[in-house]
C-alpha cells in the first residue's frame, strides 16, 4: 500500500475548510464560554455563602470527572427526549465550553490564591469596595499570572474538539472519517488531519512554554 | 422506569468493568512509557533526547481521537492489524505516556541537587543511584499528576466505542432505546463519577504511603487538579 498524492490532494481542501470553519470555530466559541463561565464558577466556589460554594464545588467536581462523550450524549439525546432540542454543533460547543469552564475555574482559583496577602490587606487599608478590590487590584494580577495555564487549557480543548464526532459534528476528523468510509482509504485523510492538528498545536504550546518561563523569572 | 433500570444494571456493570479494564491496561502501558521516555529525555546524548522530544511532541500535539482512529483504520491498510484491546492499549499508552514523560522528568529534576551530589560522593553507580536515592524521592511528587492523568484516561476510555470496544459508553448507547435516553445517560454519568471518585481516593492513599516511605507528609493537593495546589486563601476583600 502506497501513499496516493492525488487522493491526498483531493481531501486536503475539504479538511482545511472543516478545520478552519469548525475545529477552530468550535475552539473559539467553547473557549470564550470556558473563560467567562470559569471565572463565575471560581468566584462561586470562593463565596462566603456555603449554599453557593458547596454546590459549585460539587458541580465542578462532577463535570470534571465524567467523560465528554457521555455529556454530549446526555445533552444531545437525553435533553432532547425531555423536550430541549439543540443542534449537534450547539451541543458540542456548550458541552466543551462548560467542561473546560470547570478546568478554567481551577486555573482562576490557583491564580487568585497566588495573590500575596498584602494586596488584600492594602485594599482593606485603602477601604476599597469589594468590587473595586476585585476589578482594579486582584483580577488584573490574576489574569497576568494565569495566561500560560489558561492557554494550555485552550490547547487541550482544541485537541478534544474531535470528541464531537460522537454526535456527528462536521469538524475535521469527522470529515476525514467520512472520506475514509466512502473510499475505504483512511491513510491519507487521517494522516493529513493529524498533521494539521500537530501544525496548529505545537507552535502554540511552545509559545505557552515560553510565556511560562518568562513569568517564572 | 426503576424496573427497567434494574434490568439494565448488569449491562451497566459489565460496561463499567470493561471501561475499568481498558483504563487499567492503558494506565500500565502509559506508566511504562512515561518512565522510559521520561528517563530517556534526561539522557546525556542529544540524539536520544532529540528523538524522545519529537515522539513526545508528536503524541501530545495530535489528538487522541486521531491516534485511535489511525491505529484502528490506517495500520490495517498498512498490513498491521490489532485487536481492539491492543489498539486501545497502544493508543492510550502512547498518548498518556507522552504526557506522563513530562511528569517523570519534572519530578526527577525536582529532587534537590544535594541528593545527586551525595550519590556521586558515595560512589553509587548510575542505576543504583536512580533506583535507591532519586526515584523514591521523585515518586511521591509524581503521584498527584499521575492521578490527574488516570482520571483523564478513564474519561478518554469512553471514546473506545469508536473502535468497537463494548465499554460503558457503548453499553449505554445500546440501552438507551430500552430505558430512555435521559435515565440511561444520567446513570452513566453517575457510574463514571463514582469510579472516578474511587480512583481519586486510591491515588490519595497511594500518595500518602509513598510519601511516608521517604519520611514526608503528603502536601494538601487535590489530585483531580491539573498541577495546581490547594493553598489557603489570602482572606476576603
Amino acid at each position: 500500500m502506497t501513499w496516493r498524492w492525488d487522493y491526498a490532494r483531493d481531501v486536503l481542501p475539504d479538511l482545511l475548510v472543516a478545520f478552519l470553519q469548525f475545529t477552530l470555530g468550535i475552539t473559539l466559541a467553547a473557549g470564550v464560554i470556558a473563560v467567562v463561565l470559569g471565572l463565575v464558577l471560581a468566584l462561586g466556589r470562593r463565596s462566603d455563602n456555603a449554599w453557593v460554594s458547596r454546590p459549585t464545588f460539587w458541580l465542578i467536581e462532577f463535570i470534571r470527572s465524567t467523560p465528554i462523550p457521555i455529556q454530549l450524549f446526555f445533552v444531545y439525546f437525553g435533553l432532547a427526549s425531555a423536550g430541549i432540542r439543540l443542534s449537534a454543533l450547539v451541543t458540542g460547543i456548550l458541552v466543551l465550553g462548560v467542561h473546560y469552564a470547570c478546568y478554567m475555574a481551577e486555573v482562576y482559583r490557583a491564580g487568585i490564591d497566588a495573590i500575596p496577602k498584602g494586596q488584600w490587606e492594602a485594599c482593606t487599608a485603602l477601604s476599597l469596595s469589594p468590587q473595586r478590590t476585585w476589578r482594579a487590584v486582584i483580577l488584573p494580577q490574576v489574569v497576568r499570572r494565569i495566561v500560560p495555564s489558561a492557554g494550555n487549557q485552550i490547547i487541550a480543548l482544541f485537541k478534544e474538539t474531535p470528541f464531537l464526532i460522537v454526535v456527528g459534528v462536521g469538524e475535521m476528523v469527522y470529515v476525514a472519517q467520512q472520506f475514509g468510509s466512502a473510499t475505504f482509504r483512511f491513510t491519507e485523510p487521517l494522516t493529513i488531519a493529524g498533521l494539521i492538528f500537530l501544525a496548529a498545536s505545537y507552535p502554540t504550546s511552545v509559545l505557552m512554554r515560553r510565556l511560562e518561563a518568562r513569568l517564572a523569572q | 422506569m426503576l424496573n427497567e433500570l434494574l434490568d439494565a444494571a448488569p449491562f451497566f456493570l459489565r460496561g463499567a468493568g470493561t471501561s475499568l479494564l481498558y483504563t487499567a491496561t492503558g494506565a500500565v502501558a502509559a506508566l511504562v512509557i512515561s518512565f522510559i521516555f521520561g528517563l530517556m529525555s534526561m539522557s546525556p546524548s542529544i540524539w536520544v533526547r532529540g528523538t524522545v522530544r519529537v515522539v513526545v511532541e508528536f503524541f501530545r500535539g495530535t489528538s487522541l481521537v486521531i491516534q485511535l482512529l489511525w491505529i484502528f483504520y490506517v495500520l490495517p491498510e498498512l498490513g498491521i492489524r490489532f485487536e481492539p484491546l491492543a489498539a486501545a492499549t497502544i493508543a492510550l499508552g502512547l498518548n498518556f505516556g507522552a504526557y506522563g514523560a513530562e511528569v517523570v522528568r519534572g519530578a526527577v529534576n525536582a529532587v534537590p541537587k544535594a541528593q545527586w551530589e551525595a550519590t556521586v560522593s558515595l560512589g553509587l553507580g548510575k542505576v543504583h543511584r536512580m533506583r535507591r536515592i532519586i526515584l523514591p524521592q521523585a515518586i511521591p511528587e509524581m503521584i498527584p499528576p499521575f492521578g490527574n492523568l488516570l482520571i483523564q484516561m478513564l474519561k478518554s476510555s469512553s471514546l473506545l466505542f469508536l473502535i468497537a470496544v463494548t465499554e460503558l459508553t457503548y453499553q449505554v448507547n445500546q440501552l438507551r432505546t430500552d430505558i430512555g435516553s435521559l435515565p440511561a445517560f444520567i446513570t452513566a454519568l453517575i457510574v463514571y463519577f463514582v469510579i472516578a471518585q474511587g480512583l481519586i481516593a486510591f491515588m490519595r492513599l497511594w500518595e500518602k504511603r509513598a510519601a511516608a516511605k521517604v519520611g514526608r507528609r503528603p502536601k494538601p493537593v487535590d489530585v483531580t487538579m491539573q498541577g495546581t495546589m490547594a493553598v489557603p486563601s489570602g482572606g476576603a476583600g
